[in-house]
C-alpha cells in the first residue's frame, strides 16, 4: 500500500503556512466571524438551470467562503487589543458563543479583544511565534514541542478536572471494530499533524502495538478540526477517525445525530486538556488581567452560562507537568 | 375502408377537419415536447459543466495539497441545498486523479477513496474509456442508463491533475419535463377545444346546403317537387351559383309542366267545344224543321183540343231541345256592337234582383270611359256569368266584387266574391261541360264562357287565393274602330 501521509503533504503545509502567516495582518478579525457566518448562511449550494449571472455570483460567494477574502485590519483602537488565536481545541463553529465570550472578555479586561481563527495549530503557533497573536488556545502537542516559546496561561477544567481523552472512532455501520490495529489498510482522519488526541495518540498506541504509523493505513487524511474527524468517519469517507473526547461529547449534546453515525471503539489514558498559552514577552500585566479573568469566569452567572456553551467547567493555573505522559510521547517518535 | 368516403358531407367534412387538426395538434406538440425535453437536457449538462468548471478551480488547489478532506467540502458543498429547494442537485461528484483513480467522491461508500472509477461498476467503464480518448480540456459528457455525467478537467494554468465528474440522476429533470410536458398538452387541448367545435360548425355549415341540395334533386329525379328549392344559402361562391342554377332548373321545370297540363286542358276543351258545336248543328238543321212543320201544321187549323195540346208539349220540347242546343253553340261571330260604360250599368239593373235575393253587394269598379272595339253581346254574357256565379257562392250579406281595367291593348276583367271555395276536384275541370257540382244550372256557364273567351283569342283562369275565388279574364282589344 502506498503511503499517501508522505513528508510532502506535511512540508507542503508548513510551507503554505508561512507563506500565509506573512500576510496574516490582512486576515480574520475575530470580530469578522458572524460577517462569515452570514456569508456562510447565503451559500445555499446546489444549483438551478439558470443564468450564468447567478452562477458567476455563486462562484464569487464559493470563493469568498474557502479563501477567506476578509474585511481588512481595521487596525488599534485608542488601545491596542489583545488578539487571542483560536484553535479546533473546541467545537468551533459555535459563533455566536463565540461573540459573546469575547465581548464578556473585553468586558472584565476594560479593553478590546479580537478572536483570531486558524484551522490549524501550526499556523497558530506561527501567529503566536511572530508575535501577531497574544494568546492562543492550542493543543497541549505543540505547547509540549515548542516548550519554552510560550507561557502557560490556565489550563481549562473538563467535568471539574484538566483532563481529556483521545477517542477512536468508526462509522456507527462497522460492528467489528475493536482496536485500531483492525484498521489497517484503511482510510484514517486526523485532525491536525500537531494535534495530540487526534494525531499523536492514535500514531502512538499503533507504534507501541508494534506497527509504522506511516505505512499501517493506504491513506490518511487531515482534516483540520475534531469536528470534521467525526463528519468524515460518519460520512463513510474515512473508516476511522481519531478525535478529542471533549469535542465528541460536545457535538455528542449539540449535534447528536453527527455523533450517531459513528461508533467510539476505544478511548485512550487522559491528557492535560488543550491549554491557553501566552507568547513569551507578554506584558506581565495583559497576563496577570486575562488570567484572572479566566480563572474567575466561573464566578458570575454570564461566565458560567458561557463556559457551558463551551462544555467547560473553568480555569485553573495548571502546571506543565500535567503534559508530560506527551513529552513522553513526542520522545518516544523522536528516538525513532 | 370504401365505406368512409360514402359517407355523408354532413359527417365526412367535419370528421376529416378534425382528424387534421388532431394530427397537426399532436405534431405541434411532439416536436415541442421534444424540443423542451433537449433543452432540458442541455440546460442540465451546461449547468453541469458550469458547476463542474467552478468547483474545479477550488478543487485544485486542494488536490494539488493532497488535501483530501477539503477536496471534499468542496465537491460536498453542492449537495446540502436545504430540503424544498426547488433546484436541480447531482446525485454524486467524483474528483479523480490523472490516473482515473477516485481522489475523493461525496459517496465515499459508494466510491471509495483511491479506487479505480472503472471499479465502481454502473455507467463508469464506459465513462472511463470515453474520458482515456477525450481531449486533454474538453467538457465529457456522457449520457447512462439511469444518470447523466459531465466530466470538466481538474486543471490550471495548463496543468492537469484530474478530473472533476458531476453526476445527474436523469429522474431530476424528468418532473420538470413533465411540468412543461403537460403545460404543452394543456395548451394543445385548448386549442382543440377551440379548433374542433369550430370546424365542426364550418363543417356543417359547408355540407348541409350540399345536403339540402343533393336531397332536392333526388326529388327532382322522382317527379318535379312542389316545394321551391332551399334557398337559404346567402354568398356568391359556387355552392351559391350551384344553387342559382339548381333553382332556374327547378322554376324552368315547373313551367314546362304548367304549360303542359294547359295544352291538355286547352286541347280538350276545343275538343269538346268542336264535338258539341257539330253536334248542336246536326241537330239545329232538323229541329228547324220539325218547329216549322209544327207550325204550319197548327197554321191549317181544324185540330180537335187534345191534338192542339198534344203539339204545344211537342212544340214546348223541342223549344227546350233548341234553347238547350244554342246554348251549346256559342256563335261569336255575331254581329254586335262594341261595349260601352253603359252595359255595366245594364248589368247591374239585370243581377239586382238576384244579388237581392242572395243579400249580396255589387260593386263594380271600372276604368272604362269610352267604347271598347269589342262585341257587346259577349262581353256582357261573359260578365253575367261571372257575377252570377260569384253571387251564388257568396256568403250571404257579403259582397262581390268586380274590377274592368282597359289597358293597352287589352281588356281585363276580374271578380273576387267571399264564400265556399272551388273543391279542388272540380278545379281541373272548371271549365268543361256540366262540370259544376251545383244542383241548380244548366253546367254551362263556365263553359259558355271559356269559348266565348277562347273564340275572342283571350284568357280565362281561376284562383283560389286565401278567402276569395277570383277569376280573371284578359281579352284583346286594339284600338277602337
Amino acid at each position: 500500500m502506498k503511503n499517501h501521509e508522505n513528508s510532502r503533504t506535511e512540508s507542503a503545509r508548513w510551507a503554505w503556512n508561512g507563506a500565509v502567516g506573512t500576510e496574516n495582518g490582512c486576515r480574520a478579525r475575530s470580530a469578522g466571524l458572524p460577517w462569515r457566518n452570514k456569508t456562510g448562511k447565503k451559500l445555499i449550494w446546489g444549483y438551478e438551470l439558470v443564468t450564468a449571472t447567478r452562477m458567476k455570483t455563486w462562484i464569487a460567494a464559493v470563493l469568498v467562503l474557502l479563501f477567506g477574502a476578509l474585511a481588512p485590519d481595521a487596525g488599534a483602537a485608542h488601545q491596542a487589543p489583545v488578539r487571542i488565536g483560536l484553535t479546533a481545541t473546541f467545537p468551533n463553529d459555535q459563533y455566536r458563543a463565540l461573540e459573546e465570550w469575547r465581548r464578556y472578555l473585553e468586558r472584565r479586561l476594560e479593553r478590546p479583544v479580537e478572536f483570531v481563527r486558524r484551522d490549524s495549530y501550526a499556523e497558530a503557533m506561527d501567529l503566536l511565534r511572530l508575535q501577531k497573536i497574544d494568546f492562543a488556545w492550542v493543543c497541549e502537542y505543540p505547547f509540549v514541542f515548542f516548550k519554552g516559546q510560550m507561557k502557560l496561561l490556565a489550563i481549562p477544567l473538563y467535568r471539574g478536572r484538566p483532563y481529556y481523552q483521545s477517542y477512536l472512532i468508526v462509522p456507527a455501520g462497522d460492528r467489528s471494530t475493536r482496536s485500531i490495529t483492525q484498521l489497517e489498510g484503511t482510510v484514517f482522519a486526523y485532525a491536525d499533524p500537531y494535534s495530540n488526541t487526534g494525531y499523536l495518540s492514535p500514531r502512538f498506541d499503533l507504534q507501541q502495538a508494534g506497527y509504522d504509523p506511516q505505512q499501517f493505513f493506504r491513506k490518511t487524511i487531515f482534516t483540520w478540526s475534531h469536528r470534521k474527524t467525526v463528519e468524515a468517519v460518519a460520512s463513510g469517507l474515512a473508516q476511522g477517525g481519531a478525535v478529542s473526547s471533549h469535542v465528541w461529547e460536545t457535538l455528542s449534546t449539540v449535534k447528536p445525530e453527527l455523533t450517531a453515525a459513528t461508533r467510539v471503539v476505544t478511548t485512550s489514558a487522559e491528557f492535560g486538556f488543550p491549554p491557553f498559552v501566552a507568547r513569551t514577552g507578554i506584558g506581565a500585566a495583559v497576563f496577570d488581567d486575562l488570567q484572572r479573568v479566566l480563572l474567575t469566569m466561573s464566578e458570575d452567572e454570564d461566565g458560567r452560562r458561557l463556559l457551558r456553551h463551551l462544555n467547560l467547567d473553568g480555569f485553573m493555573r495548571g502546571d506543565p507537568a500535567l503534559y508530560d505522559r506527551v513529552d513522553s510521547m513526542i520522545r518516544s517518535f523522536s528516538a525513532q | 375502408m370504401r365505406r368512409w368516403f360514402d359517407l355523408s358531407f354532413r359527417y365526412k367534412v367535419p370528421l376529416w377537419g378534425s382528424a387534421l387538426i388532431v394530427i397537426a395538434a399532436l405534431a405541434v406538440s411532439a416536436a415541442f415536447m421534444a424540443q423542451a425535453y433537449d433543452d432540458l437536457r442541455r440546460d442540465l449538462v451546461d449547468s453541469s459543466a458550469s458547476l463542474g468548471r467552478a468547483l474545479a478551480r477550488n478543487v485544485f488547489p486542494a488536490m494539488l495539497n493532497d488535501e483530501v478532506w477539503r477536496a471534499f467540502e468542496i465537491i460536498r458543498a453542492p449537495l446540502s441545498a436545504t430540503p424544498g429547494d426547488s433546484t436541480v442537485q447531482p446525485e454524486i461528484l467524483l474528483a479523480l486523479d490523472q490516473r482515473q483513480q477516485v481522489f475523493v467522491a461525496t459517496d465515499p461508500v459508494a466510491a471509495p477513496l483511491s479506487i479505480q472509477m472503472s471499479e465502481i461498476g454502473g455507467d463508469y467503464p464506459a465513462l472511463a474509456r470515453q474520458l482515456a480518448t477525450a481531449p486533454e480540456t474538453a467538457t465529457v459528457e456522457h449520457i447512462g442508463e439511469q444518470h447523466l455525467y459531465v466530466a470538466v478537467p481538474i486543471a490550471d494554468d495548463g496543468m492537469r491533475l484530474g478530473t472533476l465528474v458531476v453526476v445527474h440522476s436523469k429522474d431530476v429533470f424528468l418532473p420538470r419535463f413533465w411540468s412543461v410536458a403537460q403545460r404543452g398538452a394543456l395548451t394543445g387541448l385548448l386549442v382543440l377545444a377551440l379548433l374542433l367545435p369550430i370546424n365542426w360548425y364550418w363543417g356543417r355549415r359547408m355540407a348541409g346546403p350540399l345536403v339540402d341540395l343533393a336531397r332536392s334533386i333526388d326529388s327532382v329525379s322522382e317527379g318535379v317537387p312542389h316545394t321551391p328549392p332551399p334557398t337559404d344559402y346567402p354568398y356568391r361562391d359556387e355552392l351559391g351559383r350551384l344553387f342559382d342554377a339548381y333553382g332556374l332548373m327547378v322554376r324552368t321545370l315547373q313551367d314546362k309542366n304548367r304549360l303542359e297540363k294547359e295544352m291538355i286542358r286547352s286541347e280538350r276543351l276545343a275538343a269538346i267545344g268542336r264535338l258539341s258545336a257539330g253536334v248542336a248543328h246536326e241537330i239545329n238543321n232538323p229541329l228547324g224543321g220539325m218547329l216549322v212543320a209544327l207550325d204550319n201544321f197548327k197554321r191549317r187549323g181544324g185540330h180537335d183540343q187534345r191534338t192542339l195540346k198534344t203539339v204545344a208539349m211537342i212544340e214546348r220540347g223541342l223549344s227546350q231541345i233548341r234553347d238547350t242546343v244554342g246554348a251549346m253553340l256559342v256563335e261569336a261571330k255575331v254581329k254586335s256592337r262594341d261595349f260601352g260604360p253603359q252595359d255595366l250599368d245594364d248589368l247591374v239593373t239585370l243581377l239586382a234582383a238576384e244579388a237581392r235575393k242572395r243579400k249580396v253587394t255589387i260593386d263594380i269598379d271600372s276604368n272604362l270611359s269610352e267604347e271598347v272595339p269589342l262585341p257587346a253581346t259577349l262581353l256582357r254574357q261573359i260578365l253575367m256569368n261571372l257575377l252570377l256565379n260569384a253571387i251564388q257562392a257568396s256568403d250571404p250579406s257579403a259582397e262581390v266584387h268586380c274590377t274592368v281595367r282597359r289597358t293597352d291593348g287589352a281588356v281585363v276583367v276580374e271578380t273576387f266574391n267571399t264564400g265556399r271555395p272551388i273543391p279542388e276536384e272540380v278545379m281541373s275541370h272548371l271549365f268543361e261541360p256540366f262540370a259544376t257540382g251545383k244542383e241548380n244550372g244548366s253546367g254551362l256557364g263556365l263553359w259558355v264562357t271559356y269559348q266565348i273567351v277562347s273564340q275572342l283569342g283571350g284568357q280565362i283562369v281561376a284562383e283560389r287565393l286565401e278567402e276569395t275565388t277570383r277569376f280573371r279574364v284578359v281579352l284583346p282589344a286594339g284600338e277602337s274602330a
